[in-house]
């Protein structure tokens, strides 16, 4: 089997899944918060990949060029980049929280709670806080 | 005025108390009350047009492909609604201004009760049916917000929870009959439906659309079986009680009835369901109504009980029938809200409603004595009162209706209701005012000021008008009846008369006025048999059935959904790749049909580092720092992998996002710890690994499967470089496709950008104002920090460059449109110039500099996006057209200017408003943790006196 650039990316996005999926599952906020960014990596490079690989001609209209590489995907692609920071920002704040807020960076909840609700007829269900005295 | 304007009135008036809020309690009501006004005066403006038999109507388009449509119409029915909602609207809005205390929220209330009246306006005047679904839906949320207003009763949250759950219950039933109704007819316009009687009571679906629209109907109505959460809604301020429970929303369930007459009444169906229900809905609600103690409780059940009797009328079919309902409805709308009005009164100035406690008022009381004894009366059937008339009419129809082939039936029970109903009023004034005076009420009774006592007395007046010249109003009647009608052909030709002679309605009536006097006489004798007979209570019911949901539903989630993170992931992972093996073998594989290109050594040095770093990554994972590096290595080559694969925008967005993620990952390594402990044994890490590769495997034969082979369709790309240049008017294709082509997706996109920006600085708000501060404060660092926190260095050297990196941010945005480039890009340049120097000088230091709040640059970068699609409706064109000229100012070069650019500037602002509000909420963090953050630009400053100088 020749060495081709297709082989090169494709096992790229393979390796950059495993080790995404195997941080994944981790059990710290952390690891998790790095393997989704892995993650991320790999969907990014594999949608732009179904633009098919063009070397050396830019989608950049010019009166000579004749071969372009496909717009499209790169277009879906650069907002995605944009919006996973904006989702890995999120999550690291939900993992920072969790942590400052517990001393724990553990993802998994330590036991299920199955009797969060306070009462027995669902009437009451939702009126957990007290909140005396109105605002 | 225009009916649009008529229903938009409310919703956009719906702004203004909360605005006024800080102006005072007059301010705010004042505002809202000159809403109503302008919306009735509105109103009023149709009325010649009206009574001329017109039908008003306005339309545009909104959703014609669904059918859905904004049309609007305004013929007798929808103009007595209408009005009956904005008049007892102002008057209630002036009696909730006295009745509300200092410490509620006026402007919360008042934002409420006009979304309800808007709301309320909108469905009594849609014409599309999907509309009026939608005002439906409206009413049901916020009557729930008004009903639970007094967040701290637990009464209020409950009982506005099982209101929501059975009218948001009865509005879901609705929407299919109308659903079912429209696809009978063929269109969503009422104007087309009632048109076509027969051709809807002949379709076989004619059955269930009834019974859906009757639930929807009979639950907004509080029709029996549905008929158990009006009195739990009371808990709410009793305006609310007023407005909504007497006076307009549960009548919407009425209207509704009247509305759709034309075309669902007259069968045998019809005329079972709702006379039925509404029969027994009057009796049960009449008897229920005589044993409560708390005078809403009573008030509440007698509203039942009367919403029954007019949905008993509607249900006999006949134009009499219709026309003594809709005299019913005005009837009951004046001297309910009334009394509804009176007894908030009484709670407000001796703090109880409970009737035990009462009595003798009459001589602390006299105005609101004078005012409750008129509408109780009129209640009651008193002649002389406009209760009289309508019940007198109801009886009337009662007895030429016949049900299940007994002719006594109906009479009998509709007289037992009458009885009844004349005792719990009788009783409501006997037990209230008359007996002596008592020295135990919670507070000394006084009557209030006018503001509290005009509105009611108002409608007062109005009971007694009717009452005596019931022929003021006839015509005005005789109007609504023929549109319920459809037709004035069939309009009865009786008149409203006190006397009747001696028909058999007038002895009925005597009957239950003597009946209901002799139940007040026997009242303590009833009471202990009433309460000693074991009843059904409907809350409990409604309780329980909500709990074997909610066991049901958690017995089913629970043991998918414990909490374990790792093992949704994983059932995740190994679901996903089973799917696709499954997909694999399945299907059916084509030939390669691309030639594959061969590796250059660059291209495989490139794919070395990626993959090393990756190796790296997993493998010294639990070292955070170093992980850290190699996910930056990561980034770095996927950016040149970018290049060399010919997306050069694509490389500059990658690698500048790199440089904010690294940075936001340090800040918040800052808290973390720096190790993950070693935990999971080897097993697990060798499954784990298992699943991994199974998935990357995956994940690798399918892109090589497809790099390898030519699309199925043809992409749609080729368009895209066509018309780049011809109809966006740039040369980067990339660039044009994200402000042009799919700039609508775009737009979404930066919003959603900035709503996650919002969220972290939402949570660090969380963070900062719970007990986490307190440990923030308290931290200790577990390293030992830098000595010098701003080195002058740095400080001296982001300084200088700041102005180029701006540069080049501005040179990278305007070239966007024909090269590499454009707002993404250009904005997390310039974000980096901007962090650069918080790096280097501090939090304090840099944000005591910053002039607009990052809020306020995200939301500047939306509204310039959307004013710039917004723009091209002014020239007609749809939602983000773009338009593109070129100019030349004499000593530059020819350039372009287009709207496209205007549109990439508020995508610029988003993402610099974005990445700076997420940067900054995670340094407020660390702020609050090293309290020894400097004013100063950097630590060691020459200019400064040594004296001052803190050591490095």
């Amino acid at each position: 089997m020749m060495l081709s650039l297709e082989l090169l990316v494709a096992s790229a996005i393979g390796i950059l899944t495993a080790g995404g999926i195997y941080l994944l599952l981790r059990l710290r906020t952390f690891p998790v918060i790095m393997g989704v960014s892995l993650l991320t990596y790999a969907v990014n490079i594999f949608l732009f990949s179904s633009g098919r690989l063009t070397v050396g001609a830019p989608p950049i209209l010019n009166d000579s060029a004749t071969l372009y590489a496909d717009p499209l995907p790169q277009a879906l692609v650069l907002t995605a980049i944009v919006i996973s920071f904006g989702m890995t920002a999120v999550i690291v704040m939900m993992a920072l929280g969790s942590y400052l807020g517990n001393n724990t960076d553990l993802v998994n909840d330590p036991l299920v709670d199955d009797d969060d609700d306070d009462d027995a007829s669902v009437g009451n269900a939702g009126d957990v806080t007290p909140q005396e005295g109105r605002p | 005025m225009s009916l649009f304007l008529i229903v938009a009135l409310p919703f956009l008036g719906a702004l203004l108390p909360g605005l006024m809020n800080q102006a005072g309690r007059d301010a705010c009501s004042g505002v809202t009350f000159m809403v109503s006004l302008a919306a009735f005066i509105g109103l009023l403006t149709n009325l010649p047009s009206v009574l001329a038999g017109e039908v008003v109507t306005v339309g545009i388009d909104w959703m014609p492909l669904l059918g859905l449509n904004f049309t609007l119409m305004l013929d007798g029915l929808g103009f007595f609604f209408a009005f009956l909602i904005l008049g007892i609207g102002l008057l209630i809005i002036a009696y909730a201004r006295h009745y509300l205390s200092r410490d509620d929220n006026m402007g919360e209330f008042f934002t409420y009760l006009l979304l309800f009246q808007g709301a309320m306006v909108g469905i009594v005047l849609s014409d599309n049916i999907l509309l009026l679904l939608v005002f439906w839906e409206l009413t049901s949320l916020s009557s729930f917000l008004l009903i639970g207003y007094w967040k701290h009763l637990p009464e209020g949250r409950q009982g506005a929870r099982m209101a929501l759950a059975v009218t948001g219950m009865g509005g879901l039933a609705m929407i299919g009959g109308m659903l079912i109704l429209g696809q009978i007819v063929g269109s969503y316009e009422l104007s087309v439906i009632l048109q076509h009687r027969d051709l809807i009571q002949a379709d076989p679906l004619y059955v269930p659309a009834l019974l859906l629209i009757l639930l929807g109907a009979f639950t907004k109505s509080a029709q029996f079986p549905f008929h158990f959460w009006l009195p739990h809604a009371m808990a709410a301020p009793t305006p609310v009680s007023a407005y909504l429970h007497s006076a307009t929303m549960v009548k919407a369930g009425i209207f509704l009835m009247a509305r759709m007459w034309p075309v669902l009444s007259g069968t045998p169906e019809w005329f079972v369901l709702v006379t039925g229900a509404g029969l027994i809905t009057m009796v049960l609600g009449a008897v229920i109504a005589l044993f409560k103690h708390d005078l809403k409780s009573v008030l509440a059940f007698s509203t039942v009980s009367h919403l029954g009797l007019i949905t008993m009328l509607l249900g006999t079919g006949t134009a009499f029938g219709a026309f003594a309902a809709v005299f019913h409805i005005l009837n009951h709308a004046t001297f309910k809200a009334a009394l509804f009005m009176s007894a908030g009164i009484i709670d407000h100035e001796t703090h109880t409603r409970d009737i035990r406690r009462l009595g003798g008022l009459r001589h602390l009381m006299p105005i609101t004595a004078v005012i409750m004894t008129i509408a109780a009366l009129s209640m009651a059937g008193v002649p002389l009162l406009n209760g009289f008339l309508s019940k007198e009419m109801m009886l009337e129809e009662s007895t030429q209706t016949v049900m299940f082939n007994t002719w006594w039936l109906v009479p009998a029970l509709a007289t037992l209701a009458a009885l009844f109903s004349a005792g719990y009023s009788f009783r409501l004034i006997a037990h209230t005012f008359f007996g002596p005076k008592r020295d135990d009420y919670p507070a000394a009774p006084h009557d209030p000021g006018f503001g509290l006592w005009g509105p009611p007395a108002f409608l007062v007046v109005l009971v007694v008008t009717i009452g005596v010249a019931p022929f003021l109003v006839e015509d005005f009647v005789k109007i609504v009846t023929a549109s319920v009608l459809g037709t004035t052909a069939e309009l009865p030709h009786a008149y409203i008369k006190i006397w009747h002679g001696l028909v058999p309605a007038l002895y009925m009536s005597l009957a239950a006025v003597g009946g209901g006097v002799i139940l007040v006489i026997m009242h303590s004798v009833l009471q202990k048999i009433w309460d000693a007979t074991p009843r059904p209570e409907a809350k409990v019911i409604f309780d329980a059935t909500i709990s074997s949901f909610v066991s049901l539903a958690r017995s089913l989630i629970l043991p998918l959904h414990n909490g374990a993170f790792s093992r949704y992931a994983a059932i995740a992972a190994v679901t996903i790749i089973g799917a696709g093996y499954f997909a694999w073998i399945t299907g059916v594989q084509g030939a390669a049909t691309r030639a594959p290109q061969a590796a250059t050594p660059v291209a495989l040095a490139g794919w070395a580092m990626l993959v090393a770093a990756t190796f790296g990554l997993v493998f010294l994972h639990r070292n955070r720092l170093l992980a850290l590096i190699m996910m930056g290595i990561v980034g770095l080559m996927v950016s040149v992998g970018f290049v060399y694969f010919s997306a050069p925008d694509l490389a500059m967005t990658q690698f500048t996002v790199e440089a904010v993620t690294i940075i936001l990952l340090l800040l918040a390594l800052n808290f973390m710890p720096n190790r993950s402990p070693v935990e999971s044994t080897v097993l697990h890490r060798v499954r784990d690994a298992f699943v991994a590769v199974a998935g990357g495997f995956g994940a690798m034969a399918m892109a090589w499967h497809y790099l390898l082979r030519d699309a199925v369709a043809t992409p749609i790309s080729e368009f895209h470089l066509a018309n780049s240049y011809k109809g966006g008017g740039g040369t980067n294709v990339v660039n044009v496709i994200l402000v042009d082509f799919r700039g609508f997706d775009t737009y979404g996109e930066i919003i959603v950008l900035g709503i996650a920006a919002l969220l972290i600085y939402a949570l660090t708000e969380t963070l900062l104002n719970g007990p986490v501060r307190a440990r923030l404060l308290n931290r200790v660092p577990d390293q030992p920090r830098a000595g010098g926190m701003h080195p002058m260095m740095m400080v001296v050297l982001t300084r200088v460059i700041m102005p180029v990196v701006l540069m080049v941010g501005f040179y990278i945005f305007m070239r966007g449109h024909n090269e590499p480039g454009g707002g993404f890009i250009a904005g997390l340049i310039v974000s980096i110039a901007v962090v650069m120097q918080y790096m280097a000088s501090g939090f304090s230091w840099a944000s005591s500099r910053l002039r607009y709040p990052y809020h306020g640059v995200i939301g500047a970068g939306v509204l310039l996006a959307g004013l710039t699609g917004i723009g091209s409706w002014f020239v007609n064109k749809p939602f983000l057209t773009t338009d593109f000229t070129y100019v030349r100012i004499p000593p530059f070069e020819k350039f372009e200017l287009a709207t496209a650019a205007i549109f990439d500037l508020g995508v610029l602002l988003a993402v610099v408003g974005a990445v700076m509000l997420t940067l900054e909420s995670f340094s407020r963090l660390a702020r609050t943790a090293h309290t020894k953050d400097s004013v100063h630009p950097m630590d060691i400053d020459p200019s400064r006196q040594a004296s001052t100088e803190e050591g490095a």
